[in-house]
């Protein structure tokens, strides 16, 4: 049974918040000098004593991170705090080089904003509670046989990350089922690789979700006992991380115990979730402002300087695409959600009368292909004007659309225009009527079965007999041509 | 004129005309050093090799007249809070017993690109927590005025190098009065700046509001002189002012005559030896001939100064010092069964019991449930007394008192008693808690051992305080004693 349905059965409803980390791609790292683009890197190469947090150092704020995170609030439709202002949150973790975090308390950049999106139910708004700005923590790296940390034998420290610019997103607890989690998650990295701010890879870890979850009876107004679920790496993690979960507590309280509240991590390879820590050993982070920094001032003028020159955004476009191009909303919520896709879409969507077609060929031919390459928008051959000229092709009848699969196929590897391929190869559709009359005389006569079968009603017999047709001209007949040319012939026989 | 006798103006004066060479000066201070400081105990670490090779580079420019920074060639001594590049820097702890920095902070920076040979490490309270410079790893500092008493603290190495003569002058660092309360008791002059005007960057931190490094001497004109050079913006600081500063050295020359001050009524009668508050009156009455107009404030907030201080700065020092935790450098402790062995093990044998008893206080002052009971009242109190301050300089140009209640006490006196211990910054905490500059002069003796003035200035007066500094120190002609009477 489906998790909605038997959530349903039973009378209960999920309540889901996110809290999102995304790493920014300043060139620098948060107080300091250091690269922040650290992936791939040597361990401890990219580091110094400031981000080492060695004796007598001090953090100075990355001017950019605090602009980009100001940028990503707006973007989320937050009010900008005009003070703001950084704490110090308190905790023992080796990963650590100073023993607490710079992080932010009850002045966060940004507060009271939301994210629309749109799920297989429709559009839904997602409340956001707050956007802040923090440093990332080094990496450890857990050595033994499975490099987990409870088998490891010792653990080494990487702190090429230590102080890369981190932006903590929070959700309202506004999202009610896993689906609609991971198109929060989409949407919202949609929106950051628009933004320009972060590459939002999950897989290096530079866009990170922690949820938290909790089960109450449908209609209640009260919370559940929640848990915090981490190591939801991938937008599949998130969601089915949350299915587990919420089936786990489903289960737990209807068979009359109640829901512990505690950290969870989801264990990817054997898809559930482990108890990470109970409440007892939560930490008491002591927050208390950062006294070797002045609380920043963000001015109107610069909040309005940065909303000024804000991109636009996935939802805003896909509106215009809808308005300008008339084309499927659904599609238009695709091609919107990859910015890539999107200039792609609207390159051959401005060359070509049939913008809908060019959507058509995009997210079918084109999504297709890229996938079984494995390459995205900016390695492919394959131009736009190819993709508006295919079009033409076929709008003129010059080409049937199963031939227009394998010229794609072609242009797509070479790079040559459709109308060369087409050229070269011989590919134009029969349309000449005399011919494709005696093709279709031949076919009838080479199936005198089908023929009988028609004509004593078997009206699918047709079918096979278009398919003959299609077969002896190499895909080359129009296919709609051939059935009304056949019913004329068999009818007036 | 013997080198003992010349001021670090004066040695600089001599450096540049060749009367002396920077070398000669060194190894003269060095030769000093090796003979008292066996019983003073002011140094941790010397590092004569490093200021020869310094003070040669300064003579061969000069030598070949090319140009030098103005007081190149003045050997100095340097709190061992302040981290120098490849020169161990312990801030008297066992927990950094070994760690020599790979990096120069700003001040230090500051120091060797003035051509001033450093000949080491000062010692210190461990991780500038304390009173009496009895707190510190590596044993505790005698004053030069009498080796049965202690110097002061938590700068009292630089304050006791200075007074001995074991060096022209020194820099030392101030958050609750750890530069003013040494140098008093030492006899010295000593200054804290406004905060921001000097960079932090390479201070290990104590308590980031309200620490400040600043100069330790034997006059005015010194730490003017010291002043000029370790002052300025710094990007490496986000809380260093960034203003264009006056040249420190002139301001003193300049009449203190129709300077309005007041004498902080609470810091000035009750609770201070009669000792100290005849020097105190001694010397007000000479500022009076000179021109200065005195009168009386009353600054109740400052009743709160010290417990708001006790609570501010072990509540900072609780997150600054949590970073020693034997993971990365510093003291580790052998064979930890797990992490969490590690850091409290190598933090209970790594720090000093007052390093212990404070970052508790801290720990517990932020604790949910007790934040705003301790913690934000004492910010509160902070606020308070800062207004209080900006008040009284809308009427006055600087507000005065003696900058301790007592004379230099006798070692191991208080030790057993850190409430009391805490008393002896009653006078110098509010400075910090406003972050104003402030200065402390010898004024005088009392039962045969120094008394400090302390001028209290808005914040960015550095100059103003200095000016009023240089009338005490003209009108008490105090004499700095141990300069003469220790002999190498």
């Amino acid at each position: 049974m489906s998790l909605e349905k038997l959530l349903k059965e039973k009378g209960y409803e999920a309540v889901i918040g996110l809290e999102i980390h995304t790493e920014l791609q300043t060139n620098s790292k948060m107080f300091c000098g250091c690269p922040a683009r650290v992936f791939g890197l040597e361990p401890n190469t990219a580091v110094c004593p400031i981000c080492l947090g060695l004796p007598g150092t001090l953090p100075v704020p990355n001017q950019k991170a605090v602009e980009w995170t100001v940028k990503i609030a707006l973007a989320l439709n937050c009010k900008i705090n005009e003070f703001s202002q950084f704490h110090r949150k308190n905790y023992f973790y080796p990963d650590m080089p100073k023993n607490y975090q710079i992080s932010q308390y009850d002045y966060p950049i940004g507060v009271n904003g939301y994210l629309e999106i749109e799920t297989s139910k429709g559009q839904k708004r997602i409340r956001i509670h707050r956007v802040h700005l923090e440093e990332d923590t080094g990496k450890l790296v857990h050595v033994g046989r499975t490099g987990r940390i409870s088998e490891a034998e010792y653990s080494l420290i990487d702190f090429n990350r230590a102080g890369v610019p981190l932006v903590e997103i929070v959700t309202e607890a506004d999202i009610e089922t896993p689906e609609e989690a991971k198109v929060f998650m989409q949407t919202l990295r949609s929106v950051l690789l628009t933004l320009e701010v972060s590459d939002c890879n999950m897989e290096e870890g530079s866009l990170r979700c922690d949820a938290n979850v909790s089960i109450r009876p449908k209609g209640s107004t009260s919370f559940g006992t929640k848990t915090e679920i981490k190591n939801l790496n991938s937008f599949r993690a998130l969601e089915k991380g949350l299915e587990y979960e919420i089936k786990r507590q489903l289960e737990t309280v209807l068979s009359g115990k109640k829901v512990v509240q505690e950290t969870r991590h989801w264990d990817d390879a054997n898809k559930r979730t482990v108890t990470l820590r109970t409440k007892e050993e939560a930490h008491d982070y002591r927050y208390f402002p950062e006294p070797d920094m002045v609380p920043m001032e963000i001015s109107t003028q610069i909040v309005e300087k940065i909303r000024s020159e804000l991109p636009e955004l996935p939802f805003e476009k896909k509106k215009r695409f809808i308005r300008e191009y008339s084309i499927k909303e659904k599609d238009a919520g695709i091609l919107v959600s990859d910015k890539e896709m999107a200039e792609f879409f609207e390159e051959a969507a401005r060359l070509s009368n049939n913008p809908q077609a060019v959507a058509n060929i995009i997210l079918s031919e084109l999504l297709y292909h890229l996938n079984e390459s494995d390459v995205w928008f900016s390695d492919i051959r394959i131009t736009p004007k190819h993709i508006s000229d295919l079009v033409n092709l076929l709008e003129s009848g010059k080409i049937s659309s199963k031939i227009a699969k394998e010229v794609f196929a072609e242009a797509f590897k070479t790079g040559k225009n459709p109308e060369e391929i087409v050229r070269e190869r011989g590919l134009e559709q029969i349309s000449d009527d005399t011919m494709l009359e005696s093709i279709i005389y031949e076919v009838l006569n080479e199936n005198p079965q089908a023929v009988k079968d028609f004509k004593e009603g078997k009206k699918q017999a047709i079918g096979f007999l278009v398919g003959q047709v299609m077969k002896k001209t190499q895909g080359k007949a129009n296919p709609q041509m051939v059935n009304e040319k056949i019913l004329e012939i068999l009818s007036n026989n | 004129m013997e080198i003992i006798e010349l001021t670090a103006v004066q040695l600089a004066q001599k450096i540049r005309s060749r009367e002396l060479s920077s070398k000669e000066v060194v190894n003269y201070y060095a030769e000093r050093i090796r003979s008292l400081d066996g019983e003073i105990n002011a140094f941790i670490t010397q590092s004569f090799d490093i200021a020869l090779k310094q003070a040669e580079e300064v003579d061969k420019k000069i030598a070949k007249s090319e140009e030098v920074a103005p007081y190149a060639g003045v050997p100095i001594g340097i709190k061992d809070l302040i981290v120098t590049k490849g020169l161990r820097t312990t801030c008297a702890s066992k927990i950094l017993e070994n760690f020599i920095p790979p990096y120069d902070g700003t001040v230090a920076r500051k120091v060797k690109e003035n051509g001033l040979p450093i000949m080491g490490k000062l010692n210190m309270d461990e991780f500038a927590m304390g009173s009496s410079n009895e707190n510190s790893y590596f044993g505790p500092v005698k004053n030069p005025w009498d080796l049965q008493r202690v110097p002061g603290g938590s700068s009292g190495g630089s304050a006791a190098a200075v007074a001995a003569g074991e060096v022209p002058w020194a820099l030392g660092s101030d958050t609750g009065g750890s530069i003013r309360q040494p140098a008093s008791f030492c006899g010295i002059v000593g200054l804290k700046p406004t905060y921001g005007l000097v960079s932090r960057y390479g201070l290990v931190a104590f308590a980031s509001s309200l620490d400040q490094i600043g100069p330790m001497t034997r006059n005015v004109e010194d730490a003017a002189a010291l002043l000029e050079i370790i002052a300025g913006h710094d990007p490496f600081d986000a809380t260093s002012l960034d203003v264009d500063l006056p040249k420190f050295t002139e301001e003193i020359k300049k009449d203190v005559k129709d300077l309005k001050i007041a004498v902080i009524k609470e810091l000035s009668g009750e609770g201070i030896d009669e000792g100290i508050l005849n020097c105190f009156n001694n010397t007000l009455k000479k500022l009076e001939d000179a021109g200065v107009i005195i009168e009386e404030i009353s600054l109740p907030s400052t009743s709160y100064a010290l417990s708001a201080y006790y609570l501010i700065a072990p509540a900072e020092a609780s997150s600054n010092l949590a970073r020693y935790d034997g993971v990365r450098y510093g003291y580790r402790i052998e064979n930890a069964e797990n992490m969490l062995e590690l850091y409290m093990k190598s933090r209970s044998e790594g720090f000093g019991d007052e390093v212990k008893r404070r970052i508790m206080l801290g720990t517990y002052a932020l604790s949910a449930g007790y934040y705003e009971a301790f913690y934000g009242k004492a910010l509160k109190a902070r606020r308070l007394i800062r207004q209080e301050y900006e008040r009284a300089f809308e009427t006055y140009d600087l507000l005065v008192s003696p900058t301790t209640p007592t004379v230099a006490f006798k070692l191991g006196e208080k030790v057993s008693d850190p409430l009391k211990m805490y008393l002896s910054d009653v006078c110098t905490v509010s400075a910090n808690l406003a972050g104003l500059p402030s200065a402390s002069v010898p004024c005088g003796l009392s039962e045969g051992f120094p008394v400090g003035f302390q001028i209290i200035g808005p914040a960015l007066s550095d100059h103003l305080v200095l000016r009023l500094s240089k009338a005490v120190e003209d009108a008490t002609q105090f004499e700095l004693k141990p300069l003469k009477e220790l002999k190498k």
